[in-house]
């Protein structure tokens, strides 16, 4: 690992360099020699000229695959659409409609009747989810899907991951890329691809893999960030630790970073939180997709600036995924409430961030039930060692983190805390390993939210039980049959399986 | 239609055999009536064909469901929203999988007729009459079939090797037809009984030649085993020689028996008659309760138990003909719950056998639902799941249920049941939103488990008793293409398939645990 530390610490003083030469000098420039409003206007201008849209964001095209991926696609596009046009906003008009202007360059476009066009690919191997989808966002009549961005077929992959990838991919790679390469061809600049599938079924996860693969090989400059959804540890689908291991160990080779999203977390959050007594699907995947909104809604580019960043995804790769053995990333957020208790409770900047800081070290996926005992390690003393990953209460070292701030007062929250090199990996500085994003925008009812993206030890757990119950399944040969089927063969699986444990290996040893 | 009219006090009639011998193709039955083998009375025949093929008068619900599950129909513009499209072909081989394959035809179309009902109001009477007084009703009660072949005697050589023979190019393009007409073929429902000869014998050639022919289709066989009192001499044989046909060529096979079917009745029965219940069952929601087109006829325990298998085939498609937050569709059930390619078969059990017509569903009941399906008297065949090992389990729930529920219930019986190491976590589930005419919601469990592996050994001893005399073999012998290694092999392939179940049942006592990884050097 001697030699992996040292490449970070390179990879990490190249890219705060480039970063620091990019862009906020000329930006500093810009403040310092214009003196009026106008001057500074001018040469903002200028510079969005030179700089190609410094106020306009990039563009993400988001690629929805199989059932799953459809259905949280749909309320990913509905909260950020929901949000952005909120009245409430609590700040200026001035700065709504800054903020609704960058939301909607990055994930809208714009139709001749004004509907805004979500800027996504849907894809499924069955038509029923994508028609129910389509519709549902048809009726909001707010914004809506593109007539021609939609591919399906009729038959589904049947929970067979080898038929997605083998199968589905190869026969419909040509129809799916060209839908990509036509809402690309839509975005003025296309900062990269955001692809949402599940990994346990069949369609989003192999075809998911085979997508991916694809998009690496013909977009290579372009980011692509994966959201997972992490199966239920029972339940869903019996053969989901073999295909979940295909699927990572696939986008480990070809995506840039994978957020994860754990059924079984969010199905806690939507019980104790949200206070749902029957949780549906919906109801999990909107708690899902207010997270994502809270990560990818506008945000100010740097601290003092008033202007939103205008390549998120480009920002939050350079600020989480130093290093390409780690690209594991998980969202928390703090407050998440029933709108009944959000109407009689306030929060302030100090203890939203005492909480998150709290629920980041003690691996809390929610404020409830939080372990307050844990604490980062005294610092000078000799790092913990190797983890296991069958102790039960353990420090989450983290490699990066990212924190979100919306809302009131957001210059005031001391993110201090987070800057404390226990909570970091040894090779890493944390200088180099923490960044804050604000905005005084609030999002949706939530007067002050704060949200947490953190590449940390935190999916070792879930991880390594996956592998194993896969490894145990394996074993006995069990179900193998269904895969060879389709070409995908005993080697494939011991690749996935070699991969997958040096993963493991690498975060443990943090 | 001899057996039909016996009564439940005399002894329980064979529902295969006595000399009548049927077979249906789905999807190509108005032009093709030589293919029917067929002396008696009208069955699912008339019912599918009237259907498809009736008036010009938009009957949307009807050609919709057609054309979505039976190849060759709706070859008119259909004006209902399709949902789904998969299509999948019913084979209805011999008696017996004749009639149950009517049932199901009855039910499903109650089924869309009831969805339509809840879209188009004005559209139930329509419907309704247009089934009562339409071509379905005319030809079901009226037309007989009558073919000049007298059947296959009981015996699964003439079945198999005679007709099949005689038959296979006839069936084949009549198949290829009906495959033509499919936008996407996903699913034969071949349904049949072990004991005959027409069923048993000729259902299974049809599953080779539709191997053959439709490798990528799945086949998926409902097969009504004999019981141990069984009025067929020859069923035995039958039901050995057909088994060594579903190894090797069925993707999915649902053993159902007599004896369970008729025990759950009785249980029914009683419930109802006591009068402890009697008034709060809401009408028509037994499981074995006949419907619509049927409603004048006197109800036989054949319907009955005809029925309850075809609610079986009609939860079975439900995910594909309807929406649901989480779908589930015919390739995943062998996908999950098929580990190894010879273990495949499933033990499935149907609750509520009833719903009460009391409204309000106290979550109790909803878990007792789930409780019931483990439960050894709801099971479709003789077996104690509970006290076996499950490899795989798969529920499939419909109606206003949701993902909570499902979890919630899986935790609460776990616990009771044993699965095999390597898959503890071996469930499948499935939520459809629309629930079954007459009920809130419905659960399918099926269960690829080794309590089946009783009923397999039963019939090899049965088997093996007539075989040492060599009792009725003469008549298998004389049939070209049969030997007796036909025998052996037979009866061999099923101690091969029984001697897997106790391998698997062997690890039971072993604790489970993890086994060694691969090691990553850092």
């Amino acid at each position: 690992m001697g030699n992996g530390r040292a490449q970070c610490r390179r990879l990490g003083q190249v890219l705060a360099e480039a970063c620091a030469e990019a862009l906020p000098k000329p930006r500093l420039e810009a403040r310092s020699c214009a003196e009026s409003a106008k001057a500074r206007w001018t040469v903002a201008h200028f510079f969005e000229g030179v700089c190609f849209g410094l106020f306009l964001s990039m563009s993400i095209v988001t690629v929805q695959l199989g059932q799953c991926g459809n259905q949280i696609g749909f309320e990913v596009f509905d909260a950020l659409f929901n949000d952005s046009h909120c009245s409430r906003g609590l700040c200026s008009k001035r700065e709504n409609e800054a903020y609704q202007a960058s939301c909607k360059e990055r994930f809208f476009s714009e139709e001749e009747n004004g509907v805004p066009v979500a800027r996504a690919v849907l894809v499924d191997m069955e038509p029923k989810v994508i028609n129910q989808t389509l519709s549902k966002a048809a009726c909001s009549g707010r914004w809506k899907y593109g007539q021609h961005s939609c591919f399906c077929q009729k038959q589904g992959s049947g929970n067979n991951w080898a038929y997605g990838y083998s199968v589905h991919g190869p026969r419909h790679e040509e129809s799916i890329m060209n839908l990509i390469r036509k809402e690309v061809e839509k975005c003025e600049s296309l900062s990269g691809f955001f692809i949402i599938m599940s990994m346990a079924g069949g369609t989003g996860s192999g075809l998911g893999a085979f997508v991916t693969q694809n998009l690496q090989d013909q977009y290579s400059s372009a980011l692509k960030m994966n959201q997972i959804i992490w199966p239920y540890g029972t339940g869903e689908v019996i053969v989901q630790n073999y295909n979940s291991i295909l699927t990572l160990s696939h986008l480990y080779r070809s995506s840039d970073a994978l957020l994860v999203h754990e059924n079984d977390a969010v199905h806690k959050i939507c019980v104790k939180l949200m206070n749902i007594k029957q949780v549906s699907f919906c109801d999990i995947n909107q708690v899902l997709a207010h997270q994502l909104g809270s990560v990818f809604q506008p945000t100010y580019s740097g601290e003092g600036l008033f202007h939103y960043r205008r390549n998120p995804l480009g920002d939050l790769m350079e600020n989480l995924v130093p290093h390409p053995e780690f690209k594991m990333l998980g969202v928390r957020n703090i407050p998440q409430m029933s709108e009944n208790s959000l109407a009689y409770s306030t929060f302030t900047w100090a203890g939203l961030l005492k909480h998150l800081r709290q629920m980041l070290i003690s691996n809390a996926k929610m404020e409830e039930g939080i372990d307050w005992q844990v604490r980062p390690p005294l610092s000078g003393l000799p790092p913990l060692g190797k983890m296991s990953v069958n102790k039960e209460t353990h420090f989450n070292t983290s490699i990066a983190n990212l924190v979100i701030l919306r809302g009131k007062d957001v210059q005031s929250a001391d993110v201090g805390a987070f800057k404390d090199p226990a909570l970091y990996t040894s090779w890493l500085e944390p200088v180099h390993a923490f960044s804050v994003w604000k905005t005084q925008r609030a999002f949706r009812k939530y007067e002050k939210s704060a949200a947490l993206v953190s590449n940390s030890q935190s999916l070792v757990k879930p991880l390594d039980m996956i592998v194993g119950k896969a490894w145990n399944m394996f074993a006995s040969r069990a179900y193998l049959h269904q895969y060879t089927k389709f070409g995908i063969e005993e080697e494939d699986f011991l690749d996935s399986f070699t991969l997958l444990e040096q993963v493991i290996a690498s975060y443990c040893n943090l | 239609m001899l057996t039909r009219q016996r009564g439940l006090a005399v002894r329980r009639p064979s529902r295969y055999g006595n000399g009548e011998t049927q077979v249906h193709l789905r999807g190509l039955l108005t032009e093709n009536l030589n293919l029917n083998l067929e002396r008696s009375g009208a069955t699912a025949a008339t019912c599918g064909s009237g259907v498809t093929y009736g008036r010009p008068a938009p009957l949307e619900s009807a050609r919709w469901w057609a054309r979505n599950t039976e190849a060759g129909a709706g070859s008119g513009p259909v004006g209902w929203p399709c949902r789904s499209m998969t299509q999948s072909v019913v084979v209805q081989v011999g008696q017996c999988g004749n009639q149950i394959g009517c049932c199901f035809w009855d039910l499903a179309l109650r089924e869309h007729a009831a969805v339509n009902k809840a879209v188009l109001i004005d559209m139930e009477e329509g419907v309704v009459n247009e089934i009562l007084q339409g071509p379905l009703r005319d030809v079901f009660d009226s037309k007989q079939l009558i073919t000049d072949i007298s059947g296959s005697g009981n015996n699964w050589a003439v079945g198999h090797k005679v007709f099949g023979s005689l038959y296979q190019e006839k069936i084949l393009e009549k198949l290829r037809k009906s495959a033509e007409h499919c936008d996407c073929l996903q699913c034969f429902f071949i349904i049949h009984s072990m004991g005959g000869g027409t069923g048993s014998g000729l259902g299974t050639f049809l599953l080779k030649v539709l191997e053959d022919e439709f490798p990528e289709v799945y086949r998926f066989v409902t097969s009504i085993y004999p019981s141990g009192e069984d009025d067929v001499i020859t069923s035995p044989y039958n039901s050995i020689l057909a088994m060594k046909e579903l190894n090797e060529h069925a993707d999915c096979v649902l053993p159902i028996d007599n004896q369970s079917l008729f025990d759950i009745i009785s249980k029914i029965d009683l419930m109802v008659n006591s009068g402890k219940l009697g008034a709060a069952i809401k009408p028509k929601s037994l499981v074995t309760s006949s419907t619509g087109v049927f409603k004048n006829r006197q109800e036989k325990p054949f319907d009955a138990m005809n029925n309850i298998v075809a609610n079986l085939l009609l939860n079975l498609t439900s995910s594909s003909r309807f929406e649901g937050s989480l779908n589930m569709d015919l390739n995943e059930i062998s996908m999950n719950l098929v580990p190894f390619p010879q273990l495949h078969y499933l033990v499935s059990s149907l609750t509520p056998l009833y719903t009460l017509a009391d409204v309000n569903i106290p979550p109790r009941r909803l878990d007792q639902m789930f409780s019931d399906a483990f439960s050894r008297d709801h099971q479709l065949i003789r077996a104690d799941p509970r006290h076996s090992l499950y490899l795989a389990c798969a529920l499939m729930v419909r109606g206003n249920v949701q993902i909570s529920d499902l979890r919630r219930n899986i935790e609460r019986l776990k616990p009771s049941l044993q699965f095999v190491s390597w898959n503890q976590e071996g469930w499948k589930t499935s939520l459809c939103s629309v629930p079954p005419v007459g009920h809130s919601h419905s659960l399918l469990a099926l269960a690829n488990n080794t309590c089946v592996k009783p009923t397999f050994i039963e019939l090899r001893e049965r088997f093996l008793r007539l075989y040492k005399k060599k009792a009725h073999l003469h008549h298998y012998l004389q049939i070209e293409g049969m030997e007796e290694s036909c025998f052996t092999e037979a009866v061999s392939s099923l101690s091969a398939l029984i001697q897997e179940y106790n391998q698997l049942d062997a690890t039971k006592s072993m604790p489970v645990e993890d086994l060694p990884r691969l090691n990553v050097a850092m």
